[in-house]
């Protein structure tokens, strides 16, 4: 199958989830917005981590830094009365997030293997502790963003206000879309290339003599840059950041999120963070599991330790392996009509 | 299959199952929906089963019905994590749609709770969180508290304690709003009667590895100590302080939280402790025994002051809805009914002031064996002064 | 700070860092001979505590004993459920990835909570200080130091002789660290390893459950009491050297002193310096401070 077909064969699901999404507000109410909302926001800040440990092979056990930093960066430095301007909150948010993923990654990228997952660690709960010790963020009871949500205005004329529900859905629909396709067009440029090959075997990248470090280097800003962004929106969503956005817990999330849609693939990431969420909304829902729902930890961790040891592909390997057990062996199915 | 027919399957699936999640519930004419948001997973989960539980029987005394309409509960674990709060109670709101909010217990969450009330104007009871900006700066027409301030136990503490002699306190508690409060409220009471607080210790929330902080106050050498501690930290503080040997010279005050539902952890390091509180054991009027007796029968176990507060949730539900006659849009004359009525509580008669705080008698009370025993009233009709409120 | 409260702040470190040590060598043990990362190691300590409160009254009823019959039963019990545990869930991470251990042990963690809240529930207990080791002495004035952290304090140290000594001088002790440098190399040579795994598996278990049931007088027994333990057992873990038990010792030490005097003497930065020593540490030596063995 020539590489073309491939290419749209995967890019039409994705197409179609697009245009789901984007007449969902239409058949859903206020509640199905904000939870869609919600789940697109823990999707941008998925794919942020894709680029990190699926493309790139970096565990990153530290990401709900850059995820905590871009929501506490928005609420910190907008102002105290009027409503922010999009214009430069947003960039400067996503910065903040770059900035300390420029930090961490220069610092933990002189480890390996077990060592870096654990620097990584480190890194997001020295962060988790300014923002929850020091009076820099509001201690464990959060801040919360009192000027009203940002808007985007030329002159007086407003153009985004993010106030209205509809309008901060579509906006985060459209900041999806924008790291989807971003991250998509990344991963096949030579820059994607250089990663894939780190990914594969850094060793032999080295032997011939390419410099890993700053790709993987850069690799940690963009994804800090993107998760930031996730954050952003999360603090203008709520109007309210906790230091527990930081926690090791939040970043332990996002990697389940991601094995579970598929490593290694951008849908994945999107598919995981929409099963994850909406999992704790099943094992949570008193309709079906009636008083046993207050236990709705146990059902998550049964299924998070069922979907790691069966689906190691994730949730995207499993149309493959439907595909081998109906299909049969390879060669019956080359034969077999597509 | 084609890409096409695979694509559209598996999409569709997905798709159902995100339009099934916001299930909406069919509105059953007449019933009261009662959404209950408390912790039933973490720390706190014990405290959030005995608030349900005291709601619970208030209605069941009452025949499951208020002002004639039945009640239905719809039940969010908000797991005591603010960072998820909005999220929660946006479920109560938007998706499950109820008509009056019960909920929270950790502060944090409560705040949350209040705003998102304040905003979509939906009526919410509060059956704990006593963070002093529910009823102060935020207070609103729509939002009751069956429970206290943080202001108000600390507050009497400090007079309780400089009643006892004592000239140089230290106060300890985690680094946290509620702590906040609850220190300088137990300053304001304990200076006002002419003592002072010579330092202000907090550790951050919540941390429990107190012998640093012990050893600290050992060397200071003041009169009392103020603590302000609940659940796991509290056990943890009371036994600490007795075993580095403090509690014989230097006495440990506190909130009744220090040693509410503890005691049986705590032993012998709690005995004798002087803490005061809104509810406490040994009451022993007619009312708080039929009340105990009620509670046992029907749950098997003793009641608290959480059982108590989530109870009397309940009559400043049933007090409002009587006057509106079940209709909850009326939010002014039901703020205007439960401002004017005295709530016949377990923990003896209350009223709600303007800015829907209970004012209350904060009780002195001695450990003795596996019982907080109520001794003297701290102050009688403490009303919390709202700082900020503009209902006033 | 004067010389006396100084010296009694050394005190409280060595405890602190004693019994994280306690349940850090479970942690590195497992890490290191068997290269899985175990986040459920806190949940271990976890069960501990609530062991040595849920079988007081049943000891006390059968066997007559108090807390240290407790204690015995409860290590006997621990190993029974290490082994166990292995056989049934832990042997199939061995081939895995890091990142798939990571999580299928996190999702244990999420289960061995709700089924303590299950089982147990989710009130706050207590466990007696045994009355022989209920008493204190005065240091200084007004404060005394309880026996009873002397105790744990010695417990811990009682362990880690032990635990040397068993690795030293024992032919166990050879095999395991044989196994942990090449698995194959001590198959061919006749060692059953997944016996000897399995045996690891069992100890390190013992441990965290021991280090549980011994602190449980002083740190109470509550819910999530593992997840504050997890992360700081990591950091002395990483800190220390995968695999070494003299690393986790000493790094368990300096956290031990790094935490108390912080809390003191900047207590909001307490919590950062920890990490920030960790961070340091792992750019100095990126392997931590020693290495296996």
């Amino acid at each position: 199958m020539d590489t073309r077909a491939n290419n749209v064969k995967k890019a039409l699901p994705v197409l179609m989830v697009g245009a789901l999404l984007a007449l969902y507000p239409v058949v859903s109410g206020s509640f199905g917005i904000d939870l869609a909302t919600k789940i697109m926001v823990y999707a941008i800040y998925a794919l942020s981590l894709e680029l990190l440990v699926g493309s790139t092979g970096l565990v990153c056990f530290g990401h709900a830094a850059f995820f905590g930093l871009g929501g506490y960066a928005t609420v910190l430095l907008a102002p105290q009365s009027d409503a922010a301007s999009l214009w430069w909150l947003l960039p400067a948010a996503m910065g903040t997030a770059a900035l300390y993923a420029l930090f961490m990654g220069a610092l933990s990228l002189r480890t390996k293997g077990v060592y870096f997952i654990m620097v990584t660690l480190a890194f997001a709960q020295m962060a988790y502790y300014v923002v929850h010790d020091t009076p820099l963020g509001g201690g464990t009871d959060g801040i919360y963003l009192n000027s009203g949500k940002p808007v985007a205005a030329l002159g007086s004329w407003v153009l985004i206000d993010l106030d209205r529900p509809l309008t901060l859905y579509y906006f985060v629909l459209g900041s999806l879309a924008a790291t989807f396709f971003f991250l998509a067009v990344l991963l096949r440029s030579t820059f994607g290339r250089a990663l894939a090959g780190i990914k594969a075997n850094e060793q032999r990248m080295r032997a011939t003599g390419f410099s890993t470090y700053p790709y993987k280097l850069a690799a940690f800003v963009v994804s800090g840059a993107l998760a930031g962004l996730a954050g952003f929106l999360f603090a203008v969503k709520d109007a309210y950041v906790n230091p527990e956005l930081l926690s090791w817990h939040q970043s332990g999330s996002v990697l389940i999120m991601i094995i579970l849609g598929g490593l290694g693939h951008l849908r994945g990431a999107v598919l995981g963070a929409f099963a994850f969420a909406l999992l704790q909304e099943l094992f949570r829902s008193e309709a079906i599991f009636g008083a046993f729902a207050k236990h709705w930890h146990l059902g998550l961790g049964l299924t998070i330790i069922v979907c790691v040891a069966v689906l190691p592909r994730g949730l995207i390997g499993l149309s493959k392996l439907f595909k081998r057990r109906l299909a049969g062996t390879p060669k019956e199915a080359a034969h077999a009509k597509p | 299959m084609t890409t096409i027919t695979k694509s559209f399957l598996s999409i569709s699936l997905a798709a159902a199952a995100l339009l099934a999640a916001p299930l909406a519930h069919a509105q059953a004419q007449g019933k009261l929906k009662v959404g209950l948001m408390l912790p039933y997973t973490g720390t706190y989960a014990a405290l959030g089963t005995a608030i349900e539980n005291g709601f619970r029987l208030y209605v069941a005394e009452q025949g499951g019905k208020l002002a004639g309409r039945e009640i239905e509960f719809v039940k969010v674990d908000d797991e005591s994590d603010p960072s998820k709060a909005t999220d929660n109670v946006n479920k109560l709101i938007k998706r499950d749609s109820v008509d009056v909010m019960v909920g929270s217990v950790h502060s944090g969450v409560a705040v949350a709770m209040a705003r998102a009330a304040k905003e979509s104007n939906t009526l919410l009871i509060v059956p704990n969180g006593g963070a002093d900006a529910i009823t102060g700066a935020m207070c609103a027409p729509n939002i009751f508290r069956s429970s206290f301030s943080n202001w108000q136990s600390a507050y009497a503490a400090g007079g309780v304690v400089s009643s006892q002699g004592k000239k140089k306190a230290i106060t300890i508690t985690w680094k946290y709003a509620a702590g906040e409060e609850m220190a300088n409220a137990f300053k304001e009471g304990f200076e006002k009667s002419g003592g002072q607080v010579v330092k202000q210790m907090t550790l951050p929330f919540p941390g429990v590895e107190f012998q640093a902080l012990l050893t600290d106050i050992a060397a200071a050498k003041p009169d009392a100590v103020f603590a302000f501690f609940a659940g796991a930290g509290a056990v943890k503080f009371v036994k600490d302080y007795a075993a580095a040997g403090l509690s014989k010279g230097i006495p440990l005050y506190g909130p009744g939280f220090l040693t509410d539902g503890t005691l049986e952890a705590q032993g012998e390091a709690a005995q004798g402790m002087f803490t005061t509180l809104h509810y406490g054991d040994a009451l022993n009027t007619p009312r708080d025994k039929a009340f105990r007796l009620a509670y046992a029968k029907a749950y098997k176990l003793q009641p608290d002051v959480y059982a108590v507060q989530g109870y009397d949730a309940g009559q400043i539900l049933a007090v409002g809805l009587k006057a509106v006659k079940g209709d909850v849009t009326k939010k002014a004359e039901f703020a205007a009914a439960v401002e004017k009525a005295t709530i016949d509580s377990p923990r003896g008669p209350f009223t709600l002031s303007k800015a829907h705080n209970p004012v209350q008698n904060i009780y002195l009370r001695k450990v003795e064996g596996n019982e907080n025993k109520v001794v003297g009233v701290a102050a009688k009709s403490l009303s919390d002064p709202a700082r900020g409120c503009r209902m006033q | 700070m004067d010389l006396a409260t100084f010296l009694i702040q050394c005190l409280n470190s060595l405890q602190y860092g004693l019994l994280l040590f306690l349940v850090a060598s479970g942690l590195s043990l497992i890490f290191g001979i068997m290269g899985v990362i175990n986040l459920a190691h806190g949940s271990f300590y976890m069960i501990g505590a609530y062991m040595a409160y849920a079988l007081a009254a049943p000891v006390a009823a059968t066997f007559g004993g108090g807390f240290f019959a407790t204690l015995a039963v409860g290590t006997v019990l621990a190993v029974v459920f290490g082994y166990v545990l292995e056989w049934a869930f832990f042997s199939f991470l061995y081939e895995r990835e890091h990142l798939q251990q990571v999580l299928m042990t996190y999702g244990l963690i999420l289960v061995f909570e709700e089924l303590r809240s299950i089982i147990v529930g989710d009130d706050v207990y207590g466990v007696a200080v045994p009355p022989v080791l209920a008493g204190s002495f005065a240091l200084g004035e007004v404060m005394t130091y309880p026996v009873y952290r002397l105790f744990i304090s010695a417990v811990c140290l009682a362990l880690a002789l032990g635990m040397y000594l068993v690795f030293t001088r024992t032919r166990l002790g050879m095999m395991i660290r044989a196994g942990s440098t090449n698995r194959e190399m001590v198959q061919s040579l006749g060692v059953d390893i997944k016996f000897l795994y399995r045996v690891v598996f069992a100890a390190g278990v013992a441990l965290a459950v021991l280090a549980g049931m011994v602190a449980s007088p002083v740190s109470s027994v509550y819910p999530g009491m593992g997840n504050q333990v997890l992360i700081i057992c990591f950091v002395v873990v990483v800190i220390g050297g995968i695999g070494s038990i003299r690393g986790a010792l000493l790094a368990a030490l300096l956290i031990g002193v790094v935490d108390t005097f912080g809390k003191v003497v900047f207590p909001q930065a307490a919590g950062v310096l920890v990490y920030v020593l960790m961070a340091l540490i792992l750019l100095w030596k990126p392997d931590g401070l020693f290495k296996a063995g």
